[in-house]
């Protein structure tokens, strides 16, 4: 119940949970912000703790009340210690890699100890998605995370809430605490496996030079076709990756490839037109192109490589229909 | 939390093999003193159970089945109840604890379990207390509180070095101890009990009992365990005149002397005192209501009632050590009232029993012209019979009187005592058996006399008529040096006991010190009652305190030490750095205005390029940013600019 009003009331989570989202890293959890609660063994002990003193003052046991005192200043002191093994714990982001749409972003997250002791059995999770680590942190170091958070739809993906989590040294207390780093990872649209235009299909739309395929000169791959030749398969870039891809051949080398989303039907939708457009991109750098990109207000001169092929897909990824 | 477990709740989290082990280990520390006093088969039933989950968790197989484990506790219960005809006694429920505890290692996967068998452990300590509460006992066990606790952190960090989990364990316990201190000292006592306890609860103390027959002391002298230990102010009296009075017998079967019936009587202090020697004892457990009063007592301890006979009555039966003051005379005690009932019930002998004895005394009696004749004659008869005493009598029949006095001739002093009571009765001489103590050893290091059940003596009473009860003691006659020197010097070597022989001095004296400590845990700490709190409170300043006042104190204490805690769990954290916090917060503020800062960008470009945009605070923002870059790159560490830049910052209101 205290979870969903927390949810339609976000101001009112930021106040409880003591922070405003997003945080610019490093984060430092304050104790402020740790929060702490018997877990339920924490209720068990509390039990056997009632027994021990019912059973000290029935048979005025001396040494049983000295028993049941030491254990419950045990439980008194692993509060602390459990809020303590969580306190000031710095928290930092890496690079998260772009990912396609349909595929995990891999958020980077570093828990610095920043303490001469070590910090055991500290939870992460992504309360988002679920994806968790436990991991121990040593005196005085950094502990890489990795959070699997699922891309659904392109853009920026940001990572979200994340609970930190220890029960460590006696498991009687649940100390927890939220952050919400500044971190974001770029989605790219999921890719769209389709044949790939001609190169320079300007000319059939319109442009100066014509130039038809041909079977004379190696210009790229494509997607394979049913109806493609065995022998225009490159069967080496199958052996390399998993795609069936077909050679191209023009009559002309070093030909121009214009990615064009005035060449898609124009009954697609925009989420799928950027998908081919994506999958062109792919095929377009695996076949070793010269391509180029052109959006309704944008265009990427043609080039080939990684960084191109990034930024051809970042322009996909954040494409906004004016 | 949206169905995925969760990685650290105990449900979920198998036990890991070192945790099994350090958790059957721990276990078996608290199982270990149980062991020793349980029947045989169910020690080796627990151990099989221990045993059997440790080869589980070497050959990983699945636990053994649910029904299984059932009705191995269900054939344990029943084995308990025909050992003991019952489940709910103290020993019953102990050993079927102990047995549980197996029982539940046995279906022990995750660490929930694991943590609840824990929890079993910590329950167990106490048990342990039922039987003894001394020094050994106590390390013992606190050596176990911290296996359990080395075995719970474990538990919650698996991956983590058992070096690294002993040390916290050592470290939570030592945080521990003040909160554990302040609740011992502060918590409002209760007295217990709130409810009865089980028929058994007080099995197993040792004392002087209702009754005496032949061989009752001798046993009980075998016992080394200590009754009571008395300290002086000043000097106490020599080993001669240390008679500590007990229950006093009256009636006599033949074999067997009982108490009989008793009435209270108003007490009265004896006249004609001399030297009154004022002192304290420390009682143990007995589970009888007398209290032993050097004699003659002067005066009667707090809340005690006192008999015809002067025996000395507590409220109740002595179930935990007690304490009271006391001062006593040492005269000759002189009741010359006494009823006349009572000189007739110290006559009376069972028709036809002793003949022997009877006749006589009756020769005597015939022989004499008067009592203190007859009472010399008996004396004389006891030092020139060629009587033996011995702590290993031979066993006597029904006419134990006359087989002790005219076939065997060896005895311990109820065979005396009882002998020369029938014969004063049948010379016509009221007389009675008083039971007690003799003696006692003066501890040199804190001048404490230490009373044990091996000092347990029985004596004679007489009344001399003018004289009143008077005490003789028929062993004295035999055995002279019983009285004076102890039971260890008048006993043949063969029967010392080791504590006894005269060449262990060194022992002796450790034994002494080692008293001297345990005497100081018995007040001090085993002798913490409401009573001592009371007194506790009022040094403190705080008289007549009641439960209120004391959860106040309590609380207030458990809050300052929590706070003193946790202070020092935040010292050795580096804390923000102020000067990086303020930066921050300048950065925000100019970000409300629409002025962010980039990742790449320098603090002095972003501070320039805020400056050209806010012209109104531009001086303010270029003294900023250049007091951060002088304090975050360059060499001065200078406090008095720290603040500056913090008043500065605080100050920031961009228009």
């Amino acid at each position: 119940m205290i979870a969903g009003i927390l949810e339609r009331n976000p101001r009112l989570a930021n106040w409880i949970w003591g922070f405003k989202p997003p945080e610019r890293s490093p984060i430092i959890l304050v104790h402020r912000r740790v929060y702490i609660l018997p877990a339920r063994l924490g209720m068990l002990f509390a039990a056997t703790l009632a027994i021990l003193l019912v059973g000290a003052i029935n048979y005025a046991l001396a040494l049983g009340f000295a028993l049941t005192f030491l254990l419950a200043g045990l439980g008194l002191v692993g509060m602390v210690h459990t809020a303590r093994n969580l306190a000031r714990i710095g928290v930092s982001i890496g690079r998260a890699e772009p990912v396609f749409a349909g595929e995990s972003a891999q958020f980077r997250l570093y828990l610095d100890g920043r303490v001469r002791y070590d910090r055991p059995a500290i939870l992460a999770r992504h309360v988002g998605s679920g994806s968790q680590f436990v991991i121990d942190i040593p005196a005085q170091s950094v502990v890489e995370v990795v959070l699997a958070v699922p891309a659904r739809r392109r853009g920026w993906l940001p990572l979200g809430r994340v609970l930190l989590e220890t029960r460590f040294p006696l498991g009687l207390f649940r100390a927890w605490s939220y952050v919400e780093p500044d971190a974001r990872c770029l989605v790219y649209p999921r890719p769209q496996r389709s044949p790939l235009p001609a190169p320079l299909a300007e000319a059939a739309a319109g442009a100066l030079r014509s130039q038809a395929a041909g079977n004379d000169d190696f210009s790229g791959l494509r997607a394979y076709q049913f109806s493609d030749s065995p022998r225009h398969v490159a069967w080496k870039a199958v052996a390399r990756s998993d795609d069936m891809l077909t050679k191209q051949f023009t009559g002309e080398s070093a030909a121009e490839l214009w990615l064009d989303w005035r060449l898609l039907p124009a009954a697609l939708e925009l989420e799928q037109r950027l998908s081919r457009l994506a999958g062109w991109v792919l095929a377009a750098e695996r076949g070793g192109a010269l391509y180029g990109l052109r959006l309704p207000g944008l265009e990427i001169a043609p080039a080939r490589g990684g960084a191109h092929a990034a930024a051809c897909l970042q322009a996909l990824a954040l494409y906004q229909p004016s | 939390m949206k169905g995925v477990p969760h990685p650290l709740s105990p449900e979920f989290r198998l036990v890991t093999m070192r945790d099994l082990l350090l958790l059957c280990g721990s276990l078996a520390l608290v199982v270990a003193p149980h062991a020793t006093r349980a029947p045989w088969w169910i020690t080796l039933l627990a151990l099989c159970l221990y045993a059997w989950r440790i080869h589980y968790s070497l050959n990983p197989a699945p636990l053994p089945a649910r029904w299984l484990v059932i009705s191995i506790a269900a054939l344990a219960m029943l084995g308990v109840w025909l050992e003991y005809r019952t489940l709910f006694g103290r020993q019953p429920g102990i050993v079927l604890l102990m047995l549980f505890s197996g029982l539940k290692l046995l279906e022990t996967r995750t660490h929930r379990d694991a943590a609840a068998a824990a929890f079993l452990g910590y329950f167990l300590i106490i048990t342990n207390f039922l039987y003894t509460q001394s020094i050994p006992t106590a390390l013992a066990m606190g050596a176990a509180v911290f296996a359990i606790t080395a075995t719970l952190i474990g538990l919650s960090a698996p991956n983590r070095a058992p070096r690294a989990n002993l040390g916290t364990a050592a470290l939570l316990l030592a945080h521990a101890v003040p909160a554990a201190a302040a609740l011992f000292l502060l918590f409002p006592r209760v007295q217990g009990p709130l409810w009865g306890l089980p028929q058994d609860a007080y099995a197993g103390m040792t004392g002087l009992s209702e009754t005496m027959s032949p061989g009752t002391l001798s046993r009980l002298a075998l016992s080394d365990s200590i009754a009571f230990r008395a300290e002086f102010d000043g000097a106490p009296p020599g080993p001669s005149l240390r008679y500590w009075r007990g229950p006093v017998l009256w009636d006599f079967d033949g074999r067997t002397w009982r108490i009989g019936a008793q009435s209270v009587a108003s007490f009265a202090a004896p006249a004609g005192s001399s030297a009154t020697y004022r002192y304290s004892v420390v009682l143990e457990p007995h589970n009888r209501a007398w209290l032993f009063a050097l004699e003659t007592a002067a005066m009667l301890p707090q809340g005690s009632r006192y008999t015809t006979d002067g025996m000395l009555l507590a409220g109740a039966p002595v179930r935990g050590r007690m304490r009271y003051d006391l001062s006593s005379v040492i005269t000759p005690r002189s009741a010359l009232d006494e009823r006349p009932g009572d000189l007739a019930r110290a006559l009376r002998l069972p028709a036809g029993s002793n003949p022997r004895a009877r006749v006589l005394a009756a020769e005597w009696r015939a022989a004499s012209r008067s009592d203190s004749e007859v009472l010399a004659r008996a004396l004389g008869f006891l030092r020139q019979g060629g009587y033996v005493y011995t702590l290993e009598p031979p066993l006597l029949g029904t006419d134990s009187v006359d087989e002790f006095l005219f076939g065997t001739k060896a005895g311990f002093c109820e065979h005396f005592s009882s002998a020369f009571v029938v014969l004063m009765r049948a010379a016509g001489l009221p007389a009675r058996v008083v039971t007690g103590y003799q003696g006692g050893e003066l501890n040199p290091v804190d001048r404490i006399i230490t009373v044990r059940q091996s000092d347990a003596h029985a004596w004679a009473e007489v009344h001399v008529s003018g004289h009143g009860w008077r005490r003789f003691d028929p062993t004295a006659a035999a055995a002279p040096n019983r009285v004076d020197s102890g039971l260890a010097r008048s006993l043949p070597e063969t029967q010392q006991a080791l504590f006894m022989r005269r060449e262990l001095e060194w022992l002796r004296s450790l034994r002494h010190q080692w008293e001297a400590v345990a005497h100081k845990w018995n007040v001090w700490v085993l002798g913490y009652n409401p009573e001592r709190q009371r007194e506790l409170m009022s040094h403190l300043g705080m008289r007549n305190a009641d439960w209120r006042g004391l959860i106040a104190m309590l609380f207030t204490v458990l809050g300052i030490t929590t706070a003193l805690l946790l202070a020092w769990s935040l010292r050795r954290m580096p804390r923000p750095d102020p000067v990086q916090r303020a930066w921050r917060a300048f950065c925000s503020k100019l970000a409300a205005r629409g002025i962010e800062r980039s990742p790449s960008e320098g603090p002095r470009d972003f501070a320039e390029r805020a400056a050209r945009s806010l012209p109104s605070a531009r001086r303010a923002i270029l003294r900023i940013g250049a007091l951060y870059i002088g304090l975050r790159y360059g060499r001065e560490a200078n406090p008095r600019r720290a603040s500056d830049l913090r008043r500065l910052v605080r100050e920031f209101r961009p228009a």
